[in-house]
């Protein structure tokens, strides 16, 4: 049962989008929140009155205006790095997670630029440092974004990118982990929690392998932070990243956290105003973490938006979140354990998962399948969802992916499976 | 759904012409990077300027009956028949998908290919529609045709 506390249906009504209707007025179902989440009215709200009531560029200006501006920037700040147990000068802000690991991915490249390192313990410099011989792993189900720059990564440097394998079930094999992480290991980076198959993956396991061979550990948080309560203390990675698209809050703004010494050693990426100490003609010295990672006038308002989400899903409680999703991912797996014609990738136990089940309808491309859940209102997300080399593996061509988020309701999924339905019916499948 | 006609359905699960055959002048591989659907496509021609003839066009792909489906209607459409006409083919097909649903498709000239026209209304399938399209294109291209029959038109003697 769903927990007492947590009314989804209630918690619908603050979202003003999912009262909107779709294809010949059908009310919306949306279960799409993996690729994009909805926001709440305060956080609507909150982005706004920024725009309504404090707007100028934070960080310079001698105004009022200009300071309030700051101080909602940098509050949003404090309010974000709590959400994460995070101290908030080591919350970099990010236009979204893929920004924050390219981030981390440059300052690998970046650090062999002459100088770029000076001043830095050498024993943290090393950490950064990347030549043929090294070694970059990920796993085998990242999203593109925790992938193609770690393989772009690799070809800049001349390092080897490698992958740890998954299992039919879709979970991490970690004897291929532990064959894969060892001394030549440079970084690992990898997903707690996969975008497409919702499998929560052992970063503890994983993590302490990464450690014993000196490693950086990079942690793709997009589909975790959104659903779980995550406590960087608690996971004892290097860096983590994340979107506040979907987690309730507006586009344009992501997160990378850094553990301080890390951030500290690492020259920036993107440069310009807002990120430098000194500049002179003759070179720049540049702003301490977290500014050095912020150039150029920044997305503040987003960032506020963001902090609003923060609040919000911590009045609801993340553990009830938790809980709450799990309870959704259980029923739509034994909907769809009673469609013989359906077959769900990844892991089948509930408890293994969590934000979105994948699935593909035997002799129907997914994309069909969408098409005929949209003809319903029920909005899903079809495709290899950039993951591409996890459907590969689990033998797909594509698949198609319902996605939850705290106003996702069993009523949603009840929908989703009464359209489904319909896929059979339209394509002739015998079942 | 009046999107998925029965002429669709028949198309997309016995795709007419389908496998890749010799001989062939020129292949191209075309993805849709938004849903992974893809397709190899050989064309083989015959003869000079648009009076050349398509002798053959084959193919092998992977995706949603809209994208399988338009490539076996392709198939159907141009085998045997000039470049002139696979022109005027592709022209009504695709003022067809891009008019939003305004234009029906004439069957005289684009056969079973009007069965598509409710592709028009959903922007994200007219990509899958294309798909074989954009690969004959650049097929046809290698081997020195232009599919749009931009090369024989005014226009392009009179650049800008």
């Amino acid at each position: 049962m769903p927990d007492a506390s947590f009314d989804a249906a209630r918690v619908k009504q603050d979202f003003p989008l999912l009262a909107r209707r779709v294809r010949d007025d059908r009310p919306l179902v949306y279960l799409d929140s993996g690729a994009t989440s909805q926001s709440p009215e305060a956080v609507i709200t909150a982005e706004g009155d920024f725009y309504r009531t404090v707007n100028a560029a934070v960080h310079r200006g001698a105004h009022q205006l200009s300071e309030e501006a700051t101080d909602a920037y940098e509050g949003a700040r404090e309010t974000i790095a709590s959400f994460i147990g995070a101290s908030p000068n080591d919350i970099v802000y990010t236009k979204n997670a893929t920004e924050a690991l390219n981030l981390v991915a440059y300052a690998f490249s970046n650090a062999a630029a002459p100088g770029a390192m000076e001043g830095v313990r050498p024993e943290i410099a090393q950490k950064f440092a990347l030549a043929p011989g090294d070694e970059i792993v990920v796993t085998a189900m990242e999203h593109h974004a925790n992938l193609v720059p770690w393989q772009e990564l690799a070809r800049r440097t001349g390092a080897t990118f490698r992958w740890i394998e998954i299992t039919d079930e879709g979970i991490v094999d970690l004897a291929s982990a532990r064959e894969v992480i060892g001394e030549r290991t440079k970084v690992v980076a990898f997903t707690q929690v996969s975008n497409v198959l919702g499998t929560v993956n052992p970063v503890q396991q994983i993590t302490a392998l990464a450690r014993g061979a000196g490693a950086l550990v990079v942690l793709d948080a997009c589909q975790s932070v959104p659903h779980m309560p995550v406590d960087v203390a608690d996971l004892d990675v290097d860096f983590l990243a994340f979107s506040g698209h979907k987690m309730l809050g507006p586009t344009g703004i992501g997160v990378l956290w850094g553990r301080h010494e890390l951030l500290e050693a690492m020259p920036p990426f993107i440069t310009g105003g807002s990120m430098i100490e000194i500049v002179k003609l003759e070179g720049s010295t540049f702003a301490p973490p977290p500014q050095r990672f912020e150039a150029g006038t920044p997305n503040a308002a987003q960032a506020v938006g963001l902090a609003a989400a923060c609040d919000y899903l911590t009045a609801l409680g993340m553990e009830n979140v938790r809980r709450h999703e799990q309870e959704l991912i259980r029923h739509t797996l034994d909907g769809l354990a009673a469609r013989p014609w359906v077959r769900v990738l990844g892991p089948l136990d509930p408890r293994e998962r969590l934000g979105a089940v994948a699935f593909v309808v035997q002799d129907v491309h997914p994309h069909d399948v969408g098409q005929i859940l949209d003809d319903a209102g029920v909005a899903i997300r079809t495709g290899h969802h950039c993951a591409w080399p996890l459907h590969r593996r689990l033998g797909a061509v594509a698949s198609s992916r319902v996605s939850f988020n705290v106003y996702s309701t069993v009523d949603d999924v009840e929908a989703f499976l009464a359209a489904l339905d319909r896929v059979p019916t339209v394509f002739g499948l015998e079942v | 759904m009046d999107l998925y006609q029965e002429l669709i359905l028949d198309h997309s699960k016995h795709p007419q012409h389908a496998g890749l055959r010799e001989p062939f002048g020129a292949e191209s591989h075309h993805v849709n990077t938004s849903c992974g659907d893809e397709i190899t496509l050989r064309v083989e021609i015959k003869g000079d300027g648009d009076a050349a003839v398509i002798k053959d066009v084959s193919y092998d792909s992977i995706g949603c009956s809209i994208s399988v489906a338009s490539a076996s209607m392709l198939a159907e459409n141009l085998i045997g028949h000039t470049l002139g006409e696979a022109q005027q083919v592709f022209g009504a097909t695709r003022t067809m998908l891009t008019s939003k649903g305004q234009e029906a498709g004439d069957e005289d000239v684009i056969g079973d290919a009007v069965a598509l026209a409710g592709v028009a209304k959903y922007p994200a399938r007219v990509k899958c529609a294309m798909l074989s399209w954009s690969a004959l294109q650049d097929s046809l291209g290698k081997l020195g045709h232009d599919l749009t029959g931009a090369a024989a038109s005014p226009s392009k003697e009179n650049p800008s």
